[in-house]
């Protein structure tokens, strides 16, 4: 019996003959009806069939008489395995709310309810999530104008989830306290409510949104190939690894393989994109903690890095250099060598950094047993990528689920027992090493060869085509006009960036724009956390939590 | 017992020759907006991309400081330059003219990037399509992400109208957000 036939008996057995599996480019559908989501859900949990939940989110079929789809993402870490969970909703049907289950659901239960007006019986706090409290409508549903702004006069009083009449008053009880969205510490965006006593966090709450800026909406706007500057800007701190989450999504849909080439430089270019991410979360927790020196040091390795992509493509942050199908352009001669010789500083500059902080007294008094969570909490939450791994576990997708010849590569996983603030750190000093030992693997054979397929329904033909004959002027008009088209389907993709797992859900209607594009942003599960992990401490801790997190508010509130 | 030595000055003479050598006059004014060009304490209001960029704009490598805008304050009060740098959404929008209504004069406002200066690429339904519809601008900074060297150029152009007294009708005409 086959891994499907075998899950289908399995579920047929405990939840009734009515639902259906099935495989759709590669994964397992099931689709089920609305009520038994809760069941089948339980099942899950409770036999460790699954033990991630990775998303949920809806599709708005517009012209369908149920009009929602909601949609599950789970996945196995034992056996590699996902599976979509999809059931059908009306207008103005409820669906039971997973959060008992899985309390990683929460936020993203509330998205749904914000961006859709799906409704979650019995959810915690089934309020906006990211667009402001004086937004009226749900953006994402089909019906809503992308270009329809609407404005806010004022901010949100200081509130909390618990207590709804909440009215903040200094002289009655605790001290009330605002941090952000615009304090150094918040990196601008995130907004931390908390009530004090004495030194000591009594409770607090988040508010996010505030650099929400309708990422979703403007791919079902766009065309695919259109889509990547888009992408740059999610994780903006190592903006290729989402240009090439997206791309290969696109990809596995469209059923094509990038030449060896164009992996190569993938691979590169993310490794490296890992190394700055890093370097600017321990930077900036290392500056929000008061050592300024680390951010001077890691802010020039930084610069390295810049001048490499500045040399591929013209831009230093935002690059856009992966197409559907491949890279944009060949790099420049002696690029690979230049990228050998930026190994080469950044691994002396890594070492310093590691000089500087593993053993700095301040350092570890100030991150040592601070912000710990279990491994089975962190799991709860949809936790992925090194917070995960501090934790002691030991999962990371370019292992156990290797793509573009990750597992030709010779590099090593680190991970933590504690999962505390020290913890993610050390991970993140050994990731960085062993991101450096990949690149220098990668750049020292890179194979020859195209850096894209040429397949003239994805890919614009080259220039010189386009000017010097024909027939590469017909594809080039061709494809502009028609545009890339992917099969009809939906198909959910993911890639080990910085922070974790990213992954990108794509439905596709067979038009040349995506009909809905969600993306599992992997800080968002992670900092649904924060209150707790805050709860109880001190003051001072927040901030070295918040930034051992990495919380990036571009993928956050996309 | 020493005594203390008696020497007699010419005190016209010994002003007439450090008019010649070391002062120097000036409009009093002048003074005020060299000090001030050259001392600016700029708030770094990142909220996206542009905020990383900005970071390099700190950084070594291109450095800030060469132009005296190195003291970076995060407190409204204290600073008299607001770098927005990065996407403002109508989420943002109330906090950041909240900010800006907290600076002290003279302030001067810098739009770092095309999100900050017109919705950049978001025509979307959460995101303010441009600063200027809620705070008067000084200069405005193209890219996405701008350059830092093009933030610095951005810099020295506000020097520059801060040492020549340019007057300034975008501010002094403020009639409030137009929202
Ligand atoms: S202008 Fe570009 S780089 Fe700057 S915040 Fe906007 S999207 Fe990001």
């Amino acid at each position: 019996m086959s891994q499907v036939e075998e899950l289908k008996s399995e579920l047929t057995e405990k939840l009734g003959s009515d639902i259906q599996i099935k495989t759709e480019f590669g994964d397992d559908v099931l689709e089920i009806s609305k009520d038994k989501v809760f069941e089948a859900t339980e099942h899950f949990k409770s036999t460790g069939r699954y033990d991630f939940l990775m998303d949920v989110c809806s599709v708005d079929r517009q012209e369908r008489e149920k009009r929602f789809d909601v949609v599950y993402h789970f996945y196995s870490s034992k056996d590699n395995r996902r599976l979509r969970m999809k059931a059908q909703l009306g207008e103005n049907e409820k669906i039971k709310s997973i959060t008992p289950i899985w309390k990683g659901a929460n936020w993203f239960e509330r998205e749904a309810y914000d961006m859709m007006g799906i409704q979650f019986e019995g959810h915690p706090y089934l309020k906006r999530l990211l667009t402001h409290h004086e937004f009226v409508g749900h953006p994402l549903r089909k019906d809503y104008d992308s270009n329809r702004q609407q404005h806010c006069s004022k901010a949100a009083d200081l509130h909390f989830e618990d207590d709804e009449t909440y009215v903040p008053d200094p002289n009655k009880d605790l001290i009330p306290l605002n941090i952000g969205p615009s304090h150094p510490a918040t990196h601008g965006t995130l907004r931390i409510m908390a009530q004090l006593d004495g030194e000591t966090i009594h409770r607090s709450n988040v508010e996010l949104g505030f650099l929400h800026r309708c990422f979703e909406k403007m791919a079902e706007t766009h065309e695919y190939n259109q889509i990547i500057p888009y992408t740059d800007r999610l994780n903006y701190c190592s903006a290729p690894m989402n240009n090439v989450g997206f791309c290969k999504t696109v990809e596995r849909m469209l059923g094509v393989e990038i030449p060896p080439k164009a992996q190569a430089i993938r691979i590169i270019l993310c490794e490296l994109s890992r190394v700055i991410d890093h370097i600017v979360c321990i930077g900036a927790n290392a500056v929000d903690l008061g050592a300024l020196t680390s951010f001077f040091y890691l802010f020039n390795m930084r610069e390295r890095v810049y001048s490499l992509f500045e040399k591929l493509c013209g831009a230093r942050l935002t690059v856009s250099m992966t197409r559907v199908g491949g890279m944009a352009n060949n790099p420049p001669e002696g690029w690979f060598d230049d990228v050998l010789e930026t190994v080469a500083t950044l691994r002396k500059g890594v070492d310093e950094i590691d000089r500087m902080l593993t053993n700095n007294k301040i350092w570890i008094e100030r991150t040592k047993g601070v912000g710990g969570i279990s491994s089975e909490e962190a799991i709860a939450f949809g936790f992925t990528g090194p917070c995960l791994r501090a934790t002691g576990v030991n999962l990371d997708l370019r292992k156990a689920n290797p793509y573009y010849g990750y597992d030709q590569l010779d590099f090593d996983v680190p991970y933590g027992t504690s999962g505390d603030v020290y913890d993610r750190y050390l991970v993140r000093i050994e990731e960085m090493k062993q991101s450096l030992k990949i690149v220098e693997q990668v750049a020292k054979n890179v194979p020859g060869g195209d850096f894209s397929i040429r397949d003239k329904d994805i890919v614009l033909p080259e220039k010189k085509d386009v000017y010097g004959n024909i027939e590469g002027l017909m594809n080039h008009f061709m494809l502009v006009i028609k545009g890339l088209q992917p099969p009809v389907g939906d198909i959910y993709d993911a890639t080990e960036a910085a922070n974790g797992e990213l992954g990108f859900y794509l439905v596709s209607d067979g038009s040349k724009r995506p009909y809905r594009l969600k993306v599992r942003p992997p800080c968002f599960a992670i900092y649904q956390s924060f209150t707790q992990l805050i709860n109880g401490g001190l003051l001072s801790d927040v901030i070295s939590i918040l930034g051992s997190l990495n919380v990036i508010a571009g993928e956050l509130d996309r | 017992m020493s005594t203390v030595p008696t020497v007699t000055r010419d005190l016209h003479a010994e002003s007439e020759d450090l008019l010649t050598t070391a002062a120097y006059t000036t409009r009093f004014d002048k003074l005020v907006a060299w000090g001030r060009k050259n001392s600016l304490w700029p708030l770094p209001y990142g909220t996206a991309c542009c905020g990383i960029e900005l970071m390099s704009v700190m950084g070594p490598k291109y450095d800030l400081a060469r132009f005296g805008a190195e003291v970076v304050r995060f407190s409204p009060r204290q600073s008299d330059l607001l770098v927005v740098a990065g996407t403002i959404t109508e989420k943002m929008a109330p906090v950041l003219v909240h900010i800006y209504e907290q600076m002290l004069e003279p302030k001067y406002v810098l739009s770092m990037g095309a999100c900050a200066s017109s919705g950049g690429f978001y025509r979307a339904y959460h995101v303010l399509q441009g600063i200027d519809k809620v705070i008067p601008v000084d200069v405005y900074v193209p890219g996405c992400p701008p350059t830092p060297e093009a933030v610095l150029d951005g810099v020295m152009l506000l020097q520059k109208m801060i040492e020549s007294n340019q007057p300034r009708p975008w501010k002094d005409n403020w009639k409030g957000p137009t929202q």
